[in-house]
């Protein structure tokens, strides 16, 4: 169990570029790209249907798309006229999993302390029933 | 989105740059909360589990404002590592504030208690002073420790002798 731990660990530390990290979470500090990537997690848009679901310009729009697809998080094709955008293969799981290298952490911390302090907590009951 | 994560119970959440917000809520007393942050045998029995792989060897905490600690992990002196600071704020029973001096780029730590439906509500703060140094910081203890490597790097001899 230690092993396959310590592997993925490992794994997580290789796999974050610190750069792509930074444009990852830099795209997704904007409320418009936020949605745009929970557009697309239903459905492929086309850069002109996603600027007037989210009522902007088709210039707006495609500055945001560009940043969405330079952090990695949406890929673009451009089939005769029309730029079909999608959800980038792995953009938003490697932000997901940094995360989720932190929660496993304190979530093992936190479940130790859990048990600390619910024991105190049953502890003072009984002296508290002892004393009456 | 991709910058939280929760199972229900401990959520992670990057809320800007340089900060992450770890949440939990407890079934106890704040004030029994407390205690198990600030008394050096209770902190000791919870801060290094068993699933984070490095018991703590020591653990001397002065809690005070202005007050130092110090934390060393590692089987024995020889592979110990040291975790340090000073307590910036002590308000019992609701909020700690320290420092994390072992590196420059180590985050100020800030937990509140608060209480919530009998329980307490734990709030933990991390700020980092840079979005790099946040990204960059240890996972958890086991990155840090020489000899978890040295295991790796037997299992990794041992998966290329058996491959």
């Amino acid at each position: 169990m230690k092993t396959i731990r310590m592997l993925k660990t490992l794994n997580y530390m290789v796999q974050f570029s610190p750069a792509r990290l930074d444009a990852c979470f830099s795209a997704l500090s904007d409320s418009t790209r936020r949605g745009v990537i929970e557009h697309l997690g239903t459905a492929d848009a086309s850069i002109t249907e996603l600027a007037e679901k989210f009522h902007m310009t088709l210039t707006g729009m495609k500055k945001h798309v560009g940043v969405l697809e330079q952090a990695g998080l949406v890929t673009t094709e451009k089939v005769g006229r029309v730029r079909t955008c999608k959800l980038g293969p792995r953009g938003l799981e490697e932000g997901a999993a940094w995360i989720e290298a932190r929660r496993h952490i304190w979530n093992a911390r936190f479940d130790a302390l859990d048990e600390i302090v619910e024991a105190l907590t049953r502890k003072e009951k009984v002296d508290g029933r002892q004393r009456e | 989105m991709g910058d939280r994560g929760s199972d229900g119970h401990t959520a992670v959440d990057r809320r800007s740059e340089r900060e992450l917000i770890v949440t939990r809520v407890f079934n106890a007393p704040i004030r029994l909360v407390f205690d198990a942050w600030t008394k050096p045998e209770l902190f000791k029995l919870w801060w290094a589990p068993r699933s984070i792989g490095v018991p703590i060897l020591s653990c001397e905490m002065d809690v005070r404002t202005g007050g130092s600690y110090r934390i060393t992990f590692g089987r024995d002196a020889s592979d110990a590592m040291a975790f340090f600071g000073k307590y910036l704020e002590v308000s019992p029973p609701s909020r700690l504030v320290w420092t994390n001096d072992e590196s420059d780029a180590a985050a100020v730590t800030t937990v509140t208690f608060e209480e919530k439906d009998g329980g307490t509500l734990l709030v933990l703060q991390e700020l980092y002073p840079s979005k790099e140094a946040l990204e960059d910081a240890f996972v958890g203890m086991e990155d840090a420790m020489p000899e978890q490597f040295v295991q790796l790097d037997e299992l990794l001899i041992s998966l290329d002798a058996s491959g």
